[in-house]
């Protein structure tokens, strides 16, 4: 067997540094379909997987490799797959099954510039409600947003910590811009690595409910062929798993799913300051946007505007109260994303009209440069 | 005289969430005889029930996982191979029965069922074959006979029917077989077979639907079974291409493919690991 952790020094690129991430963080099982630019985790990984006792597939369609990973996960294995924007448009209903299963996974979305088959090899942050929202019915996500190849390495990490955490599954919505770029990438030694496993089934095989909440809102999971004999559906169902078609079922299922994290944002939520303290501007931000700001706000402190940088590591759930405690001492906050206004929206609505909110944004295709950024920085308040 | 009521147990009550009968299934509909003859298959055939799961997609059909007292899991509509390809893979112990409907497994999961026959998954697939979709009320399928009415065809259906072992064989099943509820020992014995073949296991199970498929056909439950008894004529080994479903020229059952080859995973093993961690794990 070979190690899983690649402890030491390399310069490799995000998508690379996310694969070693995944394999650092115990992932055995990988479900692909070539997409770029994502298509490198997947070739990464299928070389590596079985290296370490792992098994990688490249199944038939996106739909098919979301729906292999959440039946390896139920197997007990820790199961990822990557893909970019049309990609992730096939995996959400099944994404929905793991969200309603309670089926623990991590989903890669190296973003490219959409709608449909846009600008495949460009980056772009527009799948960021897609994300949030995109497989029907309501529910509650974490979403990671890396912003260096050395930070996708340990967000993967993060993601599948979570997942396993909270049984749910994790996306990291990174893009092609982070994916693509070769930097140095510290791998610690795998002692030094924190890694999770979900809470697991104990005591009468004959009374377990597998949707039984423990004390933080998640329930022990069974894992298939383990004696407990369970049933798990994507039908509304109760703490049994069984289906259960009332009003009352929905309510209670829901209940579950949702205040698992709703409860527990504080041990979710993962936010960076940059000059933040005196900051009269807050430039709010992710991914490989938070890194092209940081330029603007030490040009703009330069020239006398007091600017800071609010860089979102987790966007789902989104920091809420972080931007409204903010807003009450602001004099305005300008999101930086390459869409056209989707975590922009979020701030708005999170600032409740405190402070005054601009976008900074781009249809897609290349980075914001610190230009833009500063520009608005000094014209918009 | 002294009465005794005495508690009348089924066979398979062992193998039932009894908590969760009485089923959905309509009168006159054949699915229920298809998954008694499955889990009697299920333990006739000696395999570990513990390190047996059920996989089920979306429809009447599917609805069998929600019964069946062992690890089951009811998933989305057309997903059931690719989530039991991803569990076997992941747990090779497991012995995976995907448990599944026509509308399921060869409309919206067509392209999954020829690729998991294709990588020769060692999973073993039952479908019952009720000609339409039941669950949403009589719609045409994939395996709706030529000029059938449904509710989306009242006209009646422009399009023919998939021959689903030949579906099978060509995408590289290592078993294919088609029996009826009516043939339920046939049957039971086929589902034992594909159990314990070591591969893609396909057994196509014919079912009336009277009260989707039937009233719309003028084809009572037992029209139909009269025509699995009358039309049909058991030729094993014959060949996949000869197994369109036809009731006016009879329609044939039987087992048609029963081989070997390497599974996905004996592939995988080595093919795809180092010499020396394949032979470490074969070793232990």
């Amino acid at each position: 067997m070979k190690p899983a952790v690649l402890t030491g020094e390399h310069f490799m690129t995000g998508d690379v540094a996310c694969a070693e991430g995944a394999l650092a963080a115990g992932c055995r099982f990988f479900g692909g379909y070539p997409i770029t630019p994502a298509t490198e985790i997947a070739e990464h990984i299928s070389g590596r997987l079985p290296e370490v006792g792992g098994t990688f597939i490249q199944m038939e369609d996106e739909i098919a490799a979301m729906a292999s990973i959440v039946g390896a996960s139920c197997a007990g294995v820790k199961s990822m797959t990557a893909t970019s924007g049309p990609g992730l448009s096939l995996m959400l209903e099944n994404i929905g099954l793991a969200i309603c299963t309670e089926t623990p996974c991590v989903v890669v979305n190296v973003q490219r510039a959409g709608p449909s088959t846009g600008l495949p090899t460009q980056g772009a942050q527009g799948d960021m409600m897609q994300a949030r929202w995109g497989s029907h019915g309501h529910y509650e996500i974490i979403a990671l947003s890396p912003s260096s190849p050395q930070e996708l390495f340990y967000q993967t990490i993060e993601a599948f910590n979570l997942s396993e955490t909270y049984r749910v599954p994790v996306l990291i919505m990174t893009d092609e811009m982070i994916g693509h770029l070769s930097e140095r990438v510290v791998i610690p030694e795998a002692k030094a690595i924190k890694t999770v496993s979900r809470p697991r089934a104990r005591g009468r095989k004959d009374r377990f409910k597998p949707f039984e909440p423990g004390p933080n809102g998640v329930a022990p999971m069974a894992i298939a062929g383990e004696g407990y004999r369970v049933h798990i559906t994507g039908l509304t169902h109760d703490e049994r798993g069984y289906p259960d078609m009332t009003v009352e079922g929905q309510e209670g299922m829901m209940d579950r799913i949702v205040g698992k994290i709703r409860n527990n944002l504080d041990h979710i939520i993962q936010t960076e300051s940059y000059r933040l303290d005196d900051a009269e501007i807050i430039i709010v931000s992710y991914g490989v946007s938070a890194r092209t700001s940081l330029a603007a706000v030490d040009e703009a402190r330069e020239q006398g505007i007091k600017a800071g940088l609010l860089r979102l590591i987790t966007v789902w759930p989104f920091p809420e109260e972080k931007i409204r405690e903010l807003a009450a001492r602001v004099k305005g906050f300008v999101t930086v994303e390459i869409n056209l206004g989707q975590i922009h929206l979020e701030v708005e609505r999170s600032a409740r009209g405190l402070a005054p909110c601009v976008l900074v944004g781009h249809a897609g295709g290349t980075i914001i440069t610190p230009d833009r950024v500063l520009k608005a920085l000094k014209e918009s308040f | 005289m002294t009465q005794t009521t005495k508690q009348i147990h089924h066979p398979l009550d062992d193998l039932l969430r009894t908590d969760r009968i009485p089923h959905i299934w309509c009168p006159g509909c054949g699915i229920g005889t298809a998954f008694a003859s499955c889990l009697t298959a299920m333990k006739a055939s000696g395999i570990d029930l513990k390190k047996t799961v059920m996989v089920s997609g979306i429809g009447c059909t599917a609805r069998g996982a929600g019964y069946v007292m062992l690890d089951s899991y009811h998933t989305t509509h057309g997903r059931a191979i690719p989530f039991a390809t991803g569990m076997k893979l992941a747990n090779p112990e497991l012995n995976v029965v995907v448990f599944s409907g026509d509308g399921d497994l060869f409309a919206i999961g067509g392209n999954h069922f020829i690729h998991g026959a294709r990588r020769n998954v060692d999973i073993t697939v039952v479908c019952v074959n009720n000609l339409n979709y039941g669950m949403t009320g009589g719609q045409v399928a994939a395996t709706t006979p030529l000029y059938s009415k449904t509710t989306t065809t009242p006209a009646g259906n422009p399009d023919g029917p998939f021959n689903l072992p030949l579906m099978a064989y060509a995408a590289g099943a290592t078993y294919v077989s088609r029996w009826t509820i009516l043939h339920t020992r046939d049957m039971t014995e086929s589902i034992k077979d594909a159990l314990l073949n070591r591969g893609f296991a396909f057994v196509e199970v014919l079912s009336p639907c009277p009260v989707n498929f039937g009233r719309r056909n003028k084809e009572s439950a037992l029209d139909s079974l009269r025509l699995y008894q009358e039309k049909t004529i058991i030729k094993n080994d014959a060949h996949p291409t000869e197994l369109d479903i036809d009731f006016d020229r009879g329609v044939i059952l039987g087992k048609f493919v029963d081989i070997e080859r390497p599974t996905c995973i004996d592939r995988y093993d080595s093919t795809c690991r180092p010499p020396e961690l394949f032979n470490e794990e074969k070793a232990a």
